[in-house]
């Protein structure tokens, strides 16, 4: 059957008789928690979006403590949050298996940076397994988890977006029954990491690397292809790159590649016996250098002086994702092979082809409440801190308002700084879910430490830019789901100690601009929160929408609503503006813009027509 | 096995992965290997969504630039944006109806004209289809088929691995019932288009 790399991942872990799953959603990861998250309502699957990677980590750690098979998954920067639990993990260890996936993004397509988390594996101490395609994304799975309880450690599942977005053809196996039910066992001397105990256990997290090691050496996933004299090592996506090269450059007979699937700890004994059969060897991996800098410390070691290249030179480089085409002119050069580079089409003499960025929906609330902070601001110099979710895409004029961002979470805490050292007007935003996430610890430091700027909450009732998924602030009932909490944004704020709270509805022009105004001019930490759906969300749970609207001969051609909103609803026909009734969702936030009262909503009858 | 490397390049919302999905699923019915590879950059958002599919024996799940056999575009300016992944022996297929970008709207930018546009292609690749896809998923009678029509406009040129018929066979596994019949029609219209084109 035909499966998404996220789909096989999924299907992996039932097979393997995962019964606990956490997350936090992010791109390129979260198809497979949007498949465990349907499939837990149908089985004994325990599944639950946590509130950020640490905590999906931590919750996942105690199930496989107690005996229960835990999967978390997270995309790579999520990875960073998770860190501080993960690490310590390493030494307390687990006993039924964990395995944490990682989803790396070379060439961030969704992502701000392509940071390769190999290196957690190796800081950390725990091993790393990685597929090369979808049938083994699965297979892996399975495997993974069988790794973690032979070492009673978790397991980093790394993955890139290529794997998790690419499709093949896969053959299922049988699936096992989940256990769901375990027990904890006290053993404080081996389970709190007080210095002492620490100690003892680090000991004991190296003799798992050890033996780690030695079933690394067995791994049928560390393979050898052919038997020549020059040697490809790779991992990962690379492997197929690799392995279409030597077949198209007809080198078969000359090559030897050696595929590492589980690439950490690293199976020294079996590189070192290739690099000795080798004369030349190149290392083919996306990202850093990770397996290049062992290789040449094995035959190094080894007292073997064959060269071993990857990254230096005029080879490959350890930005963005390899290709195919890349992979084979590499390998020809490395090995003085004759080739000609199929000629791409020429593109120079091609007219500019306008940017078709991505842009916030018609109707999003997020317009609506940008457009309303910059009427507010007018005439104050500012500086918007930005957070992550598709509120970032304000960045683009003519909204602009995204000046900073570091990572999730970094609005409420960067703004802190900038209030305190510049004498601009500092306003932030952050997105619900991501409030939840990790903006709650920048705005608890802005009340002790004095900060003086304006927190605007965009608070959509969803994980919007991930593909709408729950957050402990979410109404789970609208989704027929029950037995879940609901915590209110607002008294969660007014218990900190903010003085100045207003909660606005942006489609509700003016009064947003007002109460916008009286919270920027509020003297010390004040926040807004903008409570509207998503428009998006609306319409796939079905909720009534509102009638479209359209542009009536009143309009003077102004072209405020399209110059300052932008909305996508928008396009300009002979000259006019006018409003696809197919995308508008009614929000009406650009009739109350208009200064002609020219946009006007579509009557009953005409709608009906549509 | 001989590889056929495809990309398809279409507006997020244009239904270009479930294109892709009945391919995909035509490939499985014919026993054909295939790796397929999707960028949805935030689709839903109206950003660009490219999918390549490899048929035949290769491992590699995407397309480098200048190694498409064929490019299917959805909406023209999009094809052109991908001319660099074709050669001088790709085949090109795109409606020649635009989707504004909203930069066009506010300034940023002049789209292309069209006659310019399809000239460009035509100088730089094999063969060149090109019809307003949008105007016979209309007359199929479901605005939306736009996809349909342009894998009729795909089957016709014979160039992958397996025949018109084993992907309306797809169409029927992986499309709605609703839809099924209106999906028929589009492929149909985009076959002919693409047989006088
Ligand atoms: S998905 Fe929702 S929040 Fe995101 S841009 Fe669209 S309407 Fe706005």
């Amino acid at each position: 059957m035909l499966l998404l790399g996220n789909e096989a991942i999924a299907r992996g872990a039932i097979e393997a008789g995962v019964a606990f799953a956490s997350t936090y959603p992010g791109t390129p990861s979260s198809e497979i928690s949007l498949n465990l998250f349907q499939m837990s309502h149908e089985s004994d699957l325990y599944f639950e979006y946590s509130t950020n990677e640490k905590v999906s980590i931590e919750v996942a750690a105690a199930a496989a403590k107690s005996g229960v098979r835990s999967m978390c998954m997270m995309k790579h920067v999520g990875l960073n949050v998770a860190a501080d639990p993960l690490i310590t993990l390493a030494y307390i260890g687990v006993k039924a298996g964990m395995v944490v996936i990682t989803a790396d993004d070379p060439f961030m397509f969704s992502s701000q940076n392509e940071q390769d988390n190999r290196y957690y594996a190796k800081l950390a101490g725990i091993p790393l397994v990685e597929p090369s395609s979808t049938q083994e994304a699965k297979d892996l799975i399975g495997y993974a988890f069988e790794l973690s309880e032979k070492l009673n450690e978790p397991v980093i599942f790394r993955t890139t977006t290529r794997i998790n977005h690419s499709s093949g053809i896969v053959e299922l196996g049988p699936i096992t029954p989940p256990v769901t039910r375990g027990d904890f066992t006290k053993d404080p001397l081996n389970l709190v990491p007080v210095p002492v105990v620490a100690r003892k256990l680090h000991v004991k997290l190296l003799k798992n690397l050890e033996t780690g090691r030695e079933l690394a050496e067995k791994s049928e996933y560390n393979f050898t292809r052919g038997d020549g004299p020059w040697g490809i090592i790779c991992n990962g996506v690379s492997y197929n790159y690799v392995d279409d090269a030597v077949r198209e450059l007809g080198i078969e007979d000359k090559t030897t590649v050696l595929r590492l699937g589980f690439s950490y700890p690293l199976p020294e004994d079996l590189i070192k016996g290739f690099l000795e059969k080798c004369e030349k060897v190149l290392v083919v991996e996306e990202g850093e250098p990770f397996l290049e800098e062992a290789t040449k410390a094995f035959a190094h070691e080894a007292s073997l002086s064959i060269p071993v290249n990857g990254k230096t030179g005029d080879l490959f480089s350890r930005l963005y994702e390899y290709n195919p085409a890349l992979v084979r002119k590499c390998i020809a050069q490395y090995f003085g092979l004759p080739y000609t580079e199929i000629k791409a089409t020429d593109v120079s003499g091609i007219p500019d082809i306008p940017q078709r960025p991505p842009t916030l929906c018609a109707g999003c609330s997020h317009r609506a409440t940008f457009y309303a902070v910059k009427k507010a601001a007018e005439g104050m110099e500012t500086i918007y801190p930005s957070d992550i979710g598709c509120y970032t895409l304000g960045l683009l004029p003519p909204l602009s308002t995204a000046d900073f961002l570091v990572c999730m979470g970094s609005s409420a805490g960067t703004a802190c700084g900038f209030a305190q050292v510049t004498d601009k007007k500092v306003i932030a935003f952050i997105g619900d879910s991501t409030f939840f996430h990790s903006g709650i610890p920048g705005l608890v430091n802005a009340v002790f430490n004095s900060h003086n700027y304006t927190l605007v909450i965009l608070d959509n009732g969803t994980t919007a830019m991930t593909g709408h998924q729950p957050h402990p602030g979410v109404d789970m009932t609208k989704l027929n789901l029950d037995g879940y909490g609901r915590i209110a944004i607002e008294p969660v704020v007014r218990a900190l100690g903010i003085q100045h709270v207003t909660t606005i509805k942006p489609y509700k022009v003016k009064k947003s601009i007002e109460a916008i105004r009286e919270a920027i001019l509020y003297d010390g930490v004040s926040v807004v929160i903008s409570e509207e759906i998503c428009a998006l969300y609306s319409k796939a749970i079905k909720e009534k929408q509102r009638r479209p609207f359209y542009v009536s001969d009143k309009c003077k051609d102004h072209k405020n609503c399209l110059m300052e909103l932008a909305c996508p609803a928008f396009y300009v026909w002979e000259d006019r503006v006018k409003i696809d009734p197919n995308m508008c969702t009614g929000c009406a936030v650009c009739a109350q813009v208009c200064p002609e009262n020219a946009i006007l909503p579509v009557k009953k009858e005409t709608a009906a027509a549509k | 096995m001989d590889t056929t490397r495809l990309i398809i390049v279409a507006v997020g919302g244009q239904g270009n992965l479930l294109a892709s999905s009945v391919l995909g699923e035509a490939a499985l019915l014919s026993g054909i290997s295939l790796n397929m590879s999707e960028i949805h950059g935030m689709a839903q958002r109206g950003g660009v969504v490219e999918s390549s599919l490899v048929f035949g024996g290769a491992r590699s799940p995407i397309i480098a630039d200048g190694e498409a056999d064929v490019l299917v575009g959805f909406e023209p300016a999009e094809t052109l944006r991908a001319l660099g992944r074709c050669n001088q022996n790709t085949v090109v297929i795109t409606s020649l109806a635009p989707l504004m970008p909203f930069t066009v709207n506010i300034g940023q930018g002049v789209y292309p004209d069209l006659d310019e546009l399809q000239a460009q292609i035509r100088d730089r690749t094999a063969r060149l289809i090109a019809f307003n896809a949008a105007t016979l998923a209309r007359k199929s009678g479901n605005v939306l088929s736009v996809n349909m029509v342009l894998l009729g406009a795909l089957a016709q040129t014979d160039i992958l691995p397996f025949s018109a018929d084993t992907i309306k066979e797809a169409m029927k596994r992986k499309t709605k019932k609703a839809f099924l019949e209106s999906n028929l029609n589009a492929f149909d219209l985009g076959y002919q288009a693409a047989a006088g084109n």
